[in-house]
């Protein structure tokens, strides 16, 4: 760098020239840095510097803390505005009462097979956005399995310590009313997740809802058992083999149902009679796929969370 | 069984379950490789069916609609496709194929082996949302695949598990969130006054309103939630601050994608909900395109100028990308179809220019030995010429040099600024002065780049391992850039036709 040292003498016309010839472009700034890094005057100024910018930031701070409470308060105002405006809930006039609805609540036995209209309408009319949900939820997991399963980079030896520490708590005898209740629980909890699950298309509940309940049984048991018991059961490959082949069975079925119904193909798949629990066409075998992916979704979670593995 | 349907209407939901399929075995393959090699396949195979279906849109000139299922709208879920959804599908493919194969060393480099595989996941699911996006013709699909666009972004940004990355991931999630909140917020609304959430039946029961002048404030609110909704998740400034830390600390092939194409995919969602549920002239009377216009010109040049004083060239790329975005809402603001159709033609060029920019840099700094950040990339294209070509290439095409892509769409947006008579001195000064600040921020690394190296720079003695699939990458890119350069007439004209039919 021949110009850095005549850097100080140079006019700016000189600089700019420079500049444009794209010889100093990067030089100009850095160098000098560099420079006042060597000769040590950075320090001094630093401090100067730094004072300023406490105070600058100290001011900037109210007028931000001011301006987001202005704008948080208009919003507010502006939402709640709105709401006032929007029509009376239950009104019979309102625009969502239409043809919409009214399809789903009048032919939705005949158009599905199922009982239930809520089934009806997110696994069957709507089942394009379900897919979407249960991706998204799929897509949830793998964040989570990406963030905190236990690999080279993440490794902790203090939560390893404090992990070794629980399963020893877990292992001694204590904790006996927790154990004795989820062992009366548990059986109970999952049966009636199940349940939710198979009736989903017949009475209230469904795929998410019997997930959630099965997911938070299996919870309940790993929190009073430790995950040992359940480990030959519930694995990274088992989870894995579960989710990937529940959302298989999801695409492959939902996927013939939309390629028939853009091609309008007559689909084969039977509706059955409604009210029976061998109805409903896809929905009953939908349920199950969701079921199970929320379950293991939710246990993946708490798993992921407290142990870093599943 | 007969197809009473054309074979190449199957094309848009073939596209996006290809890709969601991929998104869901890779978990079992467990093998980053083979995952990646998957992922490239179903991507090539989906260019290669987006490419029938623009012949096939273009011969015919039609755009048609997919039912997915048994119930057409107003009851069940649609698809729609027409010459512009083609077009960006073609084009998604094409740039997503190209940013992971020339970044594909460096993936495997920056992500731990064991994680590969899900990295590819979220590749497949992101690539599988996007192309929703370009398709749905319902408005509640379109929010359930921006939810899953913007976990798989997080998922991917976070894939290098440094510090900084996570840091970037929480601020990009909690932007994201705030833009979620604001089209969620808007969908609820808009559905509470029509009673629906097809596209088409959205837009006459809108007509309605506007004609009866009943819920006129709610609907103005909902246009502006959406609108702001869509500008905080696609990085407009002044909610940019996203940006710049997640794609320092990702993976180059994520920051290229996620800059090149998922920023984009919401931008087009908006313009097709701009079309088919408000219409432009609406927004035009209720002054959201002039919102719109004025954030996307304060984009353009404070991007610039971020970007100008940032030395870190990553982030330097990243300001870039608000300045671009800026050019895009700013095209979308003039309020007219040619305004429209141009910001259309700048998602296209930028999308397959930043990613080669990113991936470019991401070589050279992996080769550098030069341990000063300042000097990193001293004299490095020389000893990588095509990374150094792929970049001044890239820095031409941003600049808007003629031949190069990015010339083309600033060109046209010029041109659509005579359209707009009250907006056109604005919109013509704006972009002088952001071409000429593109080109003052270019300069520097450029130059570094093509220093002339001496015996005691460290990077003199560099001896780059030769890596067939960047070079190969980066020279498509290359290609693609000056072929967008040189005919953009046609692709203009296709996006003329896009935005005419779905009018």
């Amino acid at each position: 760098m021949t110009y850095n040292s005549s850097d100080n003498h140079e006019s700016k016309w000189e600089k700019f020239f420079k500049w444009v010839n794209g010889e100093q472009a990067l030089d100009s700034v850095w160098e000098k840095e560099l420079k006042s890094k060597i000769l040590g005057k950075r320090q001094k100024r630093h401090k100067s510097i730094e004072d300023v910018i406490d105070k600058i930031n100290a001011q900037s701070k109210k007028i931000y803390i001011f301006f987001s409470i202005i704008i948080t308060v208009t919003y507010i105002g502006i939402l709640l505005y709105t709401a006032v405006l929007l029509p009376e809930h239950g009104n019979e006039l309102n625009p969502t009462n239409n043809e919409v609805s009214q399809r789903y609540v009048e032919n939705g036995v005949n158009d599905t097979g199922a009982v239930n209209a809520v089934s009806a309408m997110i696994l069957e009319y709507r089942a394009f956005d379900t897919f979407g949900e249960t991706v998204a939820l799929f897509a949830s997991i793998i964040c989570v399995a990406i963030l905190l399963k236990k690999d080279r980079s993440n490794l902790c030896p203090q939560e390893e310590r404090e992990y070794i520490e629980d399963e020893k708590i877990l292992n001694a005898d204590g904790n006996g009313i927790l154990k004795f209740t989820s062992r009366l629980i548990f059986p109970i909890v999952i049966l009636y997740g199940v349940y939710v699950i198979l009736n989903g298309h017949i009475s209230p509940g469904g795929g998410f809802s019997g997930g959630a309940i099965i997911g938070a049984g299996l919870i309940l048991y790993s929190a009073a058992y430790g995950d040992k018991n359940l480990k030959h059961i519930v694995n990274y490959n088992s989870f894995s083999k579960v989710v990937c082949g529940c959302l298989l069975v999801y695409f492959f079925s939902k996927g013939y149902s939309f390629f028939t119904g853009g091609n309008h193909i007559k689909s084969i798949i039977p509706k059955g009679t409604p009210g029976n629990i061998l109805s409903g066409g896809l929905i009953l075998p939908l349920n199950i796929c969701v079921g199970a992916v929320v379950a293991c979704t939710i246990y993946g979670f708490y798993s992921y969370f407290t142990k870093g593995d599943i | 069984m007969v197809l009473s349907h054309n074979i190449a209407h199957n094309i848009p939901f073939l596209s996006i379950f290809l890709a969601i399929f991929g998104g869901i075995v890779t978990p079992l393959i467990n093998d980053g490789q083979k995952s990646r090699r998957l992922h490239m396949f179903l991507t090539a195979v989906i260019g290669l069916l987006s490419l029938l279906l623009l012949f096939h849109v273009n011969f015919n000139q039609e755009r048609f609609t997919f039912v997915m299922g048994h119930f057409p709208s107003p009851w069940g879920n649609e698809l729609k496709a027409g010459p512009m959804e083609a077009v960006l599908s073609v084009t998604f493919s094409i740039v997503m194929l190209l940013a992971v194969g020339g970044g594909k060393d460096l993936i495997e480099k920056d992500i731990l082996y064991e994680k590969q595989s899900l990295y590819y996941v979220m590749l497949n699911l992101l690539f599988g949302s996007m192309l929703a996006l370009i398709y749905t013709n319902d408005i509640f699909t379109g929010y359930v695949f921006i939810e899953i666009n913007t976990i798989c972004s997080c998922g991917v940004i976070m894939c290098k598990e440094s510090g900084k990355s996570m840091l970037a991931t929480i601020r990009y999630i909690i932007m994201s969130i705030l833009g979620s909140g604001l089209i969620l917020f808007s969908i609820a609304t808009l559905y509470i006054v029509t009673g629906h959430l097809l596209f088409t039946h959205l837009k006459m029961s809108i007509m309605r309103l506007i004609n009866s002048g009943t819920y006129d404030f709610p609907l103005v609110i909902t246009a502006g939630m959406f609108t702001l909704g869509i500008a905080v998740k696609s990085a407009l400034f002044p909610f940019h601050t996203m940006l710049p830390g997640a794609y320092e600390t990702t993976s180059v092939s994520s920051s290229g994608i996620l800059s090149g194409l998922v920023i984009k995919s919401y931008i087009i969602f908006l313009i097709k909900v701009y079309y088919c549920v408000f219409t432009l002239e609406y927004l035009r009377d209720i002054k959201v395109t002039n919102l719109i216009f004025f954030m996307g010109a304060c984009g353009m040049i404070l991007g610039s100028v971020m970007a100008l004083k940032e030395r870190r060239v990553l982030r330097m790329l990243a300001y870039s990308s608000v300045a671009q975005i800026g050019y895009i809402y700013m095209g979308i603001g003039l309020g007219t179809n040619i305004g429209v159709t141009a910001a259309m033609l700048h998602i296209v060029t930028h999308a397959v220019t930043k990613p080669m920019l990113f991936i470019c840099t991401g070589r050279m700094k992996d080769i550098s030995l030069e341990k000063t950040a300042n000097h990193r990339l001293k004299g490095i294209g020389y000893k990588d010429i095509t990374a150094g070509v792929g970049f001044v290439v890239g820095a031409l095409s941003i600049v808007g040099i003629p031949l190069f892509a990015g010339f083309a769409s600033k060109l046209y947006l010029a041109i659509a600024s005579f359209y707009s008579p009250f907006k056109m001195a604005v919109a013509l000064i704006m972009l002088a002065i952001s071409m000429v600040l593109n080109a003052m921020y270019f300069i520097p690394p450029v130059v570094d780049i093509w220093h002339t190296l001496s015996d005691s720079d460290a990077n003199s003695k560099i001896v780059p391992k030769f890596i067939p699939s960047f070079n190969v990458a980066v020279i498509l890119f290359i290609a693609i850039n000056f072929f967008v350069g040189i005919c953009y007439n046609s692709i203009f004209g296709i996006f003329e036709l896009g935005i005419m039919l779905i009018r």
